[in-house]
């Protein structure tokens, strides 16, 4: 039988695998927000580069999602769902918001890369008969990345983050997992210690590496 | 599409809203300029300094530039409240908020002092000033000029992570929000309108920095 001394109890090493799933569950919305983010981002940002026209319609729309907290995205994306008819889980309504936050702030980084390769040296690529997809592949592709990789890292860390946030809407990640955590054990230092290693663990690498390689690309 | 839309209690309560904004951007500039003067310390010490001051500098900035930043609110909130020091909602947000402004700007600061050369502090040393003057005369209004733009882009983020009180408690705009929300149901219409007044916000605050950015730089 189950006995009531269960609701507070210490923590128990069982408790970190706990957070470490949950751990992974942040590194699994992150993961895909970022990617199709990214992918999303760059043809936004690819549309931004192309017309004026564009660039200030688009431009504005995304320019939203950057003024206005990701908390409030989500918990009006989430309340907004069902209105239109959508039924949405916790994670996809989470990994929807996440996604398009990543992309309007991806297409930004984007343009810059596209910008930083100069007009002349597209001419010049047009002009020994590359198409319009070759010069984006085998021209731009390759400068802008450089250009803008790391501010790309920095949006990703990011959203690695800021996912954090999604646990408002009850997905069980890393914050929400500590929560629970705190709720039962009331050992909030702890928990929260562990959460924030899990955290720093997953993000700190990534930009000490982004630091190294723009070091080594600017020498 | 069954849902009927009520705006009329959330205008009703929107001289209430505004003046939780009035609120929201008081902790913002609040933790601005204490995430400024922080900042400017950490990355003196950063850049100058070894042993112990140098190793808390190095942590303080890693910590809160890979970690959420709700994760940061929720120790100085429940993490600290283990200890039995408890703070009212707003000292809370300020101090999550200052904690990671100053580690976010100290970065900046230290990628402006990077940028100006060894030799303009050895020319004022030989001019007669001593390193006080140095450093408040020649060298830090120039890194303001170099960091202006990062610290607007951070002021922003202060806007936009000052939401994140609403999760502990503190009744700024997002905070208000919820409150009016949950007390009337009209979840989608108060977080609506919210959202605009949160663009609205970071458009002043864009707008004004720029006008300020043509007074002080022009030449």
């Amino acid at each position: 039988m189950e006995s009531a001394a269960t609701y507070f109890s210490g923590f128990s090493p069982n408790d970190l695998w706990f957070l470490g799933e949950a751990a992974l569950r942040t590194l699994w919305i992150s993961f895909w927000a970022i990617s199709i983010g990214s992918i999303l981002g760059i043809f936004l940002g690819l549309a931004l580069s192309i017309s004026r026209l564009l660039a200030f319609t688009l431009g504005t729309i995304l320019d939203i999602f950057r003024s206005v907290p990701l908390i409030i995205q989500l918990v009006l994306f989430f309340n907004f769902a069902p209105i239109i008819g959508l039924r949405l889980n916790p994670f996809e309504a989470g990994l929807i918001v996440l996604t398009v936050y990543t992309s309007a702030y991806v297409a930004n980084v984007a343009r810059a890369g596209i910008e930083a390769v100069g007009i002349p040296m597209r001419r010049a690529a047009r002009s020994l008969g590359m198409n319009y997809w070759q010069d984006l592949r085998y021209v731009v592709w390759p400068i802008g990345l450089r250009a803008v990789l790391p501010a790309w890292v920095g949006v990703a860390l990011g959203v690695l983050k800021d996912s954090a946030l999604v646990s408002i809407l009850g997905y069980v990640e890393l914050l929400k997992a500590s929560q629970i955590l705190m709720t039962r054990t009331q050992e909030a230092i702890l928990v929260l210690s562990i959460a924030g290693a899990f955290y720093f663990a997953l993000s700190y690498p990534i930009s000490y590496y982004a630091t190294r390689l723009e070091q080594r690309w600017s020498e | 599409m069954d849902y009927n839309f009520h705006w009329r209690p959330v205008f009703k309560t929107l001289p209430d809203l505004l003046q939780s904004a009035v609120l929201t951007l008081e902790v913002a500039i609040l933790s601005m300029i204490l995430g400024i003067l922080f900042g400017l310390a950490l990355s003196l010490i950063r850049i100058n300094m070894t042993g112990p001051l140098k190793w808390f500098a190095v942590s303080w900035i890693e910590l809160a530039r890979n970690t959420p930043a709700l994760l940061q609110l929720f120790f100085f909130g429940f993490g600290l409240g283990a200890f039995g020091i408890h703070f009212s909602p707003f000292l809370i947000v300020l101090m999550g908020l200052t904690f990671n402004n100053a580690g976010y700007l100290a970065e900046n600061f230290r990628g402006g002092f990077n940028a100006i050369p060894d030799t303009q502090i050895k020319a004022s040393l030989s001019l007669g000033m001593n390193s006080f003057q140095t450093y408040t005369r020649i060298i830090i209004p120039q890194v303001l000029r170099i960091v202006y733009h990062p610290m607007t882009n951070q002021m922003v983020w202060a806007v936009l992570m000052s939401s994140l009180g609403m999760l502990v408690g503190f009744r700024e705009l997002s905070g208000e929000t919820q409150f009016f929300a949950s007390k009337t149901y009209r979840i989608f219409e108060y977080f609506a309108v919210t959202a605009v007044i949160y663009y609205v916000l970071v458009k002043i605050i864009l707008g004004i920095s720029r006008l300020i950015a043509n007074r002080l730089f022009k030449y």
